[in-house]
């Protein structure tokens, strides 16, 4: 029986740390005897502009992106992006989202307004939404700056990959000073 | 063992098995991972070069000398080696040469789109282009075999989607290195007049042969699906999404020789099928070639010359059916890149914009000196042109607005290619200003050491260019330099130096914030009963305030504690955590 390809986005703002959180994924999807891509954007987009990373995994991936309506998750990790690339996700497909507001510049600026009750828009047109203060986890895990571990602890509750794996992953990608914090981040994320 | 690699790396990699020893490259989104992952293999001497040109020379030297080597640069990067690439044509190499080019359609770090595979033809070398990171080991691993069996040198074309897409790549051994030393060949290397007219039959029958291969070999394939009308001819990425939405209903002519092409192999591929297209990001080179050779196709009837291609591009030009995600009736603010948060240009720029001066500006992250608030940029060309630039408008018109206009530039794109513009500013006498940005750092590519840093690739301690001295040694008497961070000194310093009548440099010098070396402070915090929401600290652009239920508010996770906002602040409110 073939795997059918599994899409996963990853958005949010530059700096943020969506490229650790892929590197941890991909890590773990190869270990897992997957195909695996992973595709992202380097340089200029990611100094505080719009992020996505694509994570696709089965038993042959060819193509490197995730086109609209194609993702299975959206692992968003601030509110408005989220809302970006709503349109790319699957009509089965679910949106995992930090409820953390970053305003961009034009909102900053006051030329744009940032929208309200985004996340209540998207459910009403139908879309399964799993939203929670992954802010809020990473701060008491010990670092704001865990915040994409969180994230991907939530979304380890959704795949079939055991808990444990996802650990030993955590350990392999970063410092060995913060794997202790990244751990407590990632099972906070977890049982959010 | 099977990794996960961005093409970047499996192209190092490739490298590294197929022989070269020796990389000079230029940072340049999306080619720089090629050469930093080449540093962290001791078995290949790599090199920062000052620029694209210098660097290409360089390997070509080592080339020469018998030593396979490469050298890695973005497409407009090989704007700049344009001129060693032209002859290497003629000259052909010693040890094997690879020139590494990175496309980026859709220009996610980018200022134009332009399309590398003109250069291959316009200097008639043959290009290689891989469709994953495993091709992109396969490939590089035989370019030198192919660069030393042809006598030319190889370009090796990826585009931001292979470059920087991840998939699994199996390591090889390294190949054995034959020896090639060096023989003075004066009629082979010294291209004046004599020597290069009988060089030129060498690289037209050289192209000839190189047209017999793609014929055959097999880095072009056939993926032929029985009883399949229509066929598609593809390369790199492209391919990839033809695969995916069509793969078990078109037969497939998947090119990794992208120059030169195929001809009987392109016939012969068409000639059973009702339908031939071609499917190709950027500028129609394959079709344009079938057309030659007559052989009908569609190709950009269907598909854009502009930006990315997709699944869903390729599936809407197939006529087949496209997913549908969910569609907000919100309109969702764009989110634009920004200046971080304690980024040393904000003084300046904000400094530039209170003054209204006129900023001929250059490539790097202070290009985003362009961006609403500051919009503080004029004009953005390429790599340099903002000391060349400055000097025409002010020279052209006497210098009339002299003391109104400035050029800003990079400390590294100052080493790439300001140095010759400043030296004809002092030449030429114009009252030119030019603020060099001294972040100690390549910043926008994503930290690289630079002449001006004192570190070299692998971070040992290197050579330090003096900006001071170096700006006096071209002919600038008057060089100050001033802390970003002070807007006093910024604005006392810019209107000093725009008043001289002649030429001045102000070297605007503080080290990139998200440096690790560099020590940030703690976040300020906003006194919410001194702060009366006037909003000078909108001048900024600093992503790290905003207005939080009426009053403003710093984000702590993003402040670094610069201080540049307490300084404009009327009121007092803004200050240290106390």
């Amino acid at each position: 029986m073939t795997v059918k390809t599994t899409n996963i986005m990853i958005v949010g703002v530059g700096g943020q740390g969506s490229l650790l959180a892929s590197k941890l994924l991909g890590r773990l999807l190869v270990d897992e005897g997957y195909d695996v891509k992973v595709s992202e954007v380097h340089g200029m987009s990611q100094r505080g502009g719009s992020v996505v990373t694509y994570v696709r995994f089965g038993d042959k991936v060819t193509s490197p992106i995730i086109d609209e309506g194609e993702a299975d998750f959206i692992v968003s990790f601030e509110k408005l992006e989220g809302a970006r690339y709503a349109s790319y996700l699957a009509k089965d497909g679910k949106i995992i989202v930090n409820t953390q507001q970053i305003d961009p510049m034009p909102v900053i600026t006051g030329v744009a307004t940032y929208p309200t009750d985004i996340l209540e828009k998207l459910a009403a047109k139908g879309a399964s939404i799993d939203s929670f203060d992954a802010l809020a986890i990473a701060e008491k895990a010990g670092s704001s700056r865990a915040v994409n571990i969180a994230l991907m602890g939530r979304l380890a509750k959704y795949l079939t990959i055991p808990y444990e794996k996802w650990l030993n992953a955590i350990k392999n990608t970063v410092a060995p000073k913060f794997v202790a914090l990244n751990e407590t981040a990632f099972s906070l994320g977890y049982n959010a | 063992m099977k990794k996960l690699m961005i093409g970047n790396e499996a192209l190092a990699r490739g490298l590294f098995e197929g022989g070269c020893r020796f990389i000079s490259s230029y940072p340049g989104t999306p080619s720089t991972e090629i050469t930093e992952f080449a540093a962290k293999n001791d078995a290949i001497t790599c090199e920062w070069a000052p620029n694209e040109k210098v660097a290409c020379e360089a390997a070509f030297g080592a080339a020469l000398a018998g030593v396979r080597s490469a050298c890695a640069m973005k497409h407009v990067g090989l704007n700049v080696a344009a001129d060693p690439l032209f002859t290497l044509s003629y000259t052909g190499v010693n040890a094997g040469m690879v020139i590494c080019v990175a496309d980026d359609p859709a220009m996610h770090s980018s200022q134009n789109e332009q399309d590398s595979r003109h250069y291959a033809i316009a200097a008639k070398v043959p290009m290689l282009e891989p469709a994953d990171s495993a091709e992109a080991l396969a490939f590089a691993k035989r370019a030198y075999q192919l660069s030393e069996d042809y006598d030319t040198v190889v370009l090796f074309r990826t585009c931001t989607r292979i470059a920087h897409s991840q998939s699994i790549v199996e390591e090889g051994e390294p190949l054995p290195i034959p020896e090639k030393p060096y023989e003075k060949n004066i009629a082979k290397y010294v291209m004046m007049p004599g020597n290069a007219k009988k060089r030129h039959p060498f690289v037209e029958e050289r192209t000839a042969k190189l047209t017999a291969l793609a014929e055959t070999t097999d880095f072009n394939r056939e993926e032929l699906v029985e009883g399949a009308t229509v066929g598609v001819i593809c390369s790199g990425t492209a391919y990839q999404y033809v695969k995916e939405v069509a793969g078990d209903k078109v037969s497939i002519l998947k090119l990794g020789l992208v120059n030169p092409l195929p001809v009987e192999r392109i016939k012969n591929f068409a000639k059973d099928l009702s339908r031939v297209i071609v499917c190709e990001e950027l500028d129609p080179v394959i079709e344009t070639h079938c057309n030659n050779i007559g052989v009908t196709v569609e190709g950009k009837s269907l598909f854009s010359m502009i930006g990315e291609f997709s699944q869903n591009t390729v599936a809407k030009a197939l006529g087949l059916p496209v997913k549908e995600g969910f569609a907000l009736d919100e309109t969702i603010p764009v989110r634009p890149p920004v200046m971080c948060a304690g980024c040393p240009h904000r003084g300046m720029y904000y400094t530039l914009s209170k003054n209204k001066i006129t900023v001929i500006g250059d490539i790097g992250c202070y290009t985003l000196g362009a961006v609403a608030p500051l919009s503080a940029v004029d004009s953005t060309l390429c790599m340099g042109a903002s000391v060349s630039g400055i000097h025409g408008f002010n020279k052209a018109t006497d210098n009339k607005n002299a003391k109104k206009t400035v050029a800003v530039i990079g400390d590294s794109t100052f080493m790439h290619s300001g140095i010759t513009g400043l030296v004809n500013i002092a030449y030429n006498a114009s009252n030119s200003t030019v603020i060099i940005l001294d972040n100690s750092i390549t910043g926008m590519t994503g930290h690289q050491q630079n002449p001006t840093t004192g570190y070299n690739i692998k971070g040992d301690p290197a050579a330090k260019i003096d900006l001071e001295t170096l700006c006096h040694a071209v002919g600038i008497e008057r060089v100050r330099v001033v802390d970003p961070y002070d807007l006093a000194a910024c604005d006392k310093v810019l209107k000093e130096e725009l008043q001289y009548e002649g030429p001045s440099v102000i070297i605007s010098r503080r080290p990139c914030v998200l440096l690790k070396s560099v020590k940030t402070k703690p976040a300020l915090v906003i006194d919410p009963d001194k702060c009366r929401t006037c909003k000078m600290y909108m001048k900024l652009g600093c992503p790290a305030i905003s207005i939080k239920n009426g009053k403003a508010k710093i984000d702590a996770t993003l402040c670094v504690g610069c201080g540049v906002c307490e300084q404009l602040c009327h009121f007092d409110a803004i200050g240290e955590n106390k």
